[in-house]
């Protein structure tokens, strides 16, 4: 079991939701003090040494034109973790390759911070949320199939090494392809796709790659984890292991009950302080008719994510655990199981006002008392014995869902 | 009058087709919010012509082949479609998206039409890289893009008056319009280089409220096509044809009574 440590770097000085319409995609800049960012930055990335010093992981992603991230460029964040750390994993999830224009230029940034942390390097790719395709502009349409021809493309370019190929697919074209520096890690650095469903998880486990779901909770965790296992026994012939799939949950522990209820409602400004408008959060293309229809409806709130979270009711959902380190450790122990396992907890461990000592409180219970029992957790079983046992669970699908999941999971 | 519906089997893939109505070829290419050979002044034309509508892949719930990305992709599967309708001397009428269709399709060759009619046509780029010649319809909400559309915006379409399926049918046509549309937004920056091979008369009819794309571009866009008048209706936006429809087919019948007198 490992646990990456993730915080989006959320810019939180905004004025009041009441005063602007979306935090993504139009916000004016003039709301970003530059003096103030600068002070942010350097803090997130203490947080990410702090992690590595607790025995954590390090993830990062990100995201444009918005105030939920600050941001734009991960490869640059992580380029100067691969410096300041020297003995976490550097996961990146991830790379919008659907949104990219040229693939190889992401390869060779991969490349360079493999070789620079000496292959720590854990490569994630995403197709990118919606909001992401007015900044991008990029057609939501065929994103999926985008991101497989970028991933393909950056594979070859990464494990070639007799020099020169030539790439002409569909989307994404290059000439004498022929990277420097190669990667660290061989053949290939580790690489980690985001499934939102069903529908995406074949390629990744042909691929053995590792299946990364944010925030799908009960409602949806079982879906793709055993259509991932599904996918992998049936193309494999052998159960996929643990560290081949990975779920996102926000998780604050605390000393006590009511300290743990208060940081975790600050941490959930992560999902209150997403007001996007349906004209952001509905691109052609991006959703299935159904989805869009509803979008377009208002059904869904425009973005469709509550902006009124309710900390009990997320937690229900298993899109947040939080308390004491003993109910944090049965809350995750409980949806590892249900789930069937897997080896990589992804911990968003700050948003929003959450202070640096909460934070690094929260990271130190974690990593001294809950993190512990997860390994033991894992070690005391195999997949193909924590799948049956879940099997055997009866499905919790009565939380109801409003599509909260579905905008972040990409 | 109710409409004959086919679809074609062509070698890029299906494509279904409506008619109505019997005399010359009037061939009607749809844009960004479907087929609209039910409406009134379709009725009307339906007197004189037969009318032709096909519906673009995408649109109504019909498959787009899996090579499609763009608007090129239409216009090319296009010369498949007027091959197998057998268009011979059409009347080609176009709306906004459909009219740009009808541009490239003019531009690549005026064989088979005998006037080109470009209704609040999209396709073309007037301004510099920061001029926003055509509004951008997918970054906005739901009253700011009535209010550019229509010149009485209580009239655009409820969508709290339709069942799911209805609204459903709405979303899938506006990823359609974005599958053709979306980069170069709406237009094609060679287009205004191949618009002096039309050689057939051409009219442009323009909504005088429409906001998305305004009648100064209209205006500019006729004059890249030799010969081309340009008309505006007033109390009209982005849909005269919806909005006055016996405005708009008076001025449809003027256009083509003038080839005929003169």
């Amino acid at each position: 079991m490992r646990t990456f440590w993730f915080t989006e770097d959320a810019y939180p000085n905004l004025p009041p939701q009441d005063e602007y319409d979306s935090i993504r995609v139009d916000l004016p800049n003039a709301n970003f003090d530059p003096v103030k960012g600068n002070e942010l930055y350097n803090w997130y990335l203490d947080l990410w040494c702090m992690a590595e010093e607790k025995g954590l992981d390090i993830m990062n992603n990100e995201h444009h034109q918005t105030a939920t991230c600050m941001v734009p460029a991960a490869p640059l964040m992580l380029a100067i973790l691969a410096r300041e750390t020297s003995k976490a994993r550097l996961l990146i999830l991830g790379n919008p390759i659907s949104n990219r224009r040229n693939p190889i230029r992401v390869a060779e940034e991969m490349a360079m911070i493999d070789v620079l942390s000496k292959g720590r390097l854990e490569c994630g790719f995403v197709r990118g949320v919606p909001y992401e395709a007015q900044p991008a502009n990029r057609t939501p349409q065929r994103g999926s199939q985008r991101l497989w021809e970028a991933h393909d493309m950056i594979m070859k370019a990464w494990t070639t090494h007799d020099g020169p190929f030539n790439y002409e697919g569909r989307w994404f074209h290059g000439r004498q392809i022929n990277i420097w520096p190669r990667p660290y890690q061989q053949p290939a650095p580790p690489v980690w796709i985001t499934m939102g469903g069903r529908s995406s998880t074949t390629p990744v486990a042909r691929h053995k790659h590792t299946g990364a779901v944010f925030l799908a909770g009960y409602p949806r965790i079982r879906e793709i984890f055993d259509g991932y296992r599904a996918d992998y026994l049936e193309i494999h012939g052998e159960h996929a292991p643990f560290d081949r799939l990975a779920y996102l949950g926000l998780v604050y522990v605390a000393d006590n009950e009511t300290k743990a209820r208060e940081g975790a409602e600050k941490l959930l400004w992560y999902m209150t302080a997403n007001k996007v408008p349906g004209h952001w959060s509905n691109p052609p293309g991006y959703h299935p008719p159904k989805v869009a229809a509803q979008i377009m409806k208002g059904a869904r709130g425009g973005a469709g994510i509550p902006l009124v979270a309710d900390l009990d009711d997320q937690m229900a959902r298993g899109n947040v655990f939080a308390g004491t380190p003993d109910q944090v450790y049965e809350q995750i122990k409980s949806f590892w199981e249900y789930s069937g396992g897997f080896g990589n907890m992804l911990m968003m461990g700050q948003a929003g006002f959450v202070t640096h000592e909460e934070t690094e409180r929260s990271m130190e219970l974690y990593a001294s008392e809950v993190f512990p029992r997860l390994k033991e957790l894992e070690a005391s079983t195999t997949p193909a014995e924590a799948w049956e046992k879940s099997k055997a669970m009866k499905l919790r699908d009565n939380v109801p869902l409003d599509g909260f999941a579905l905008e972040f999971v990409r | 009058m109710d409409a004959s519906t086919e679809t074609l089997d062509l070698p890029q893939g299906k494509i279904t087709v409506s008619r109505k109505g019997s005399g010359p070829q009037l061939l009607l290419l749809h844009g960004g919010g479907g087929p609209v050979i039910n409406f009134p002044f379709a009725d009307k034309l339906a007197e004189s012509f037969e009318v032709i509508s096909p519906t673009h892949p995408g649109f109504n719930g019909t498959p787009v082949p899996d090579h499609f990305d763009w608007m090129s992709d239409l216009v090319h599967f296009y010369l498949d479609v007027l091959d197998a309708l057998k268009i011979d001397k059409a009347v080609v009428m176009g709306f906004s998206m459909g009219g740009w269709l009808a541009a490239e399709l003019a531009s690549i060759s005026c064989d088979r039409f005998s006037r080109l009619i470009l209704v609040d046509a999209v396709g073309v780029k007037h301004g510099g890289p920061t001029d926003r010649d055509i509004a951008d319809v997918f970054s906005l909400p739901a009253p700011a893009l009535a209010k550019i559309m229509w010149h009485d915006p209580s009239k655009a379409p409820d969508l709290g008056a339709m069942t799911d399926e209805q609204i459903e049918m709405i979303a899938a046509n506006r990823s359609a319009l974005g599958l053709y549309t979306w980069e170069p937004y709406m237009h094609n920056p060679k287009l205004r280089h191949w618009l002096h091979r039309i050689d057939i008369p051409t009219l442009l009819i323009w909504g005088a409220s429409d906001g998305l794309v305004t009648p100064a571009y209209g205006e500019k866009y006729a004059k890249l096509i030799p010969g081309a008048r340009f008309v505006t209706i007033p109390e009209a936006g982005h849909s005269p044809q919806g909005e006055q429809p016996e405005k708009f087919v008076t001025e449809v019948m003027r256009f083509i009574g003038e080839g005929v007198s003169a």
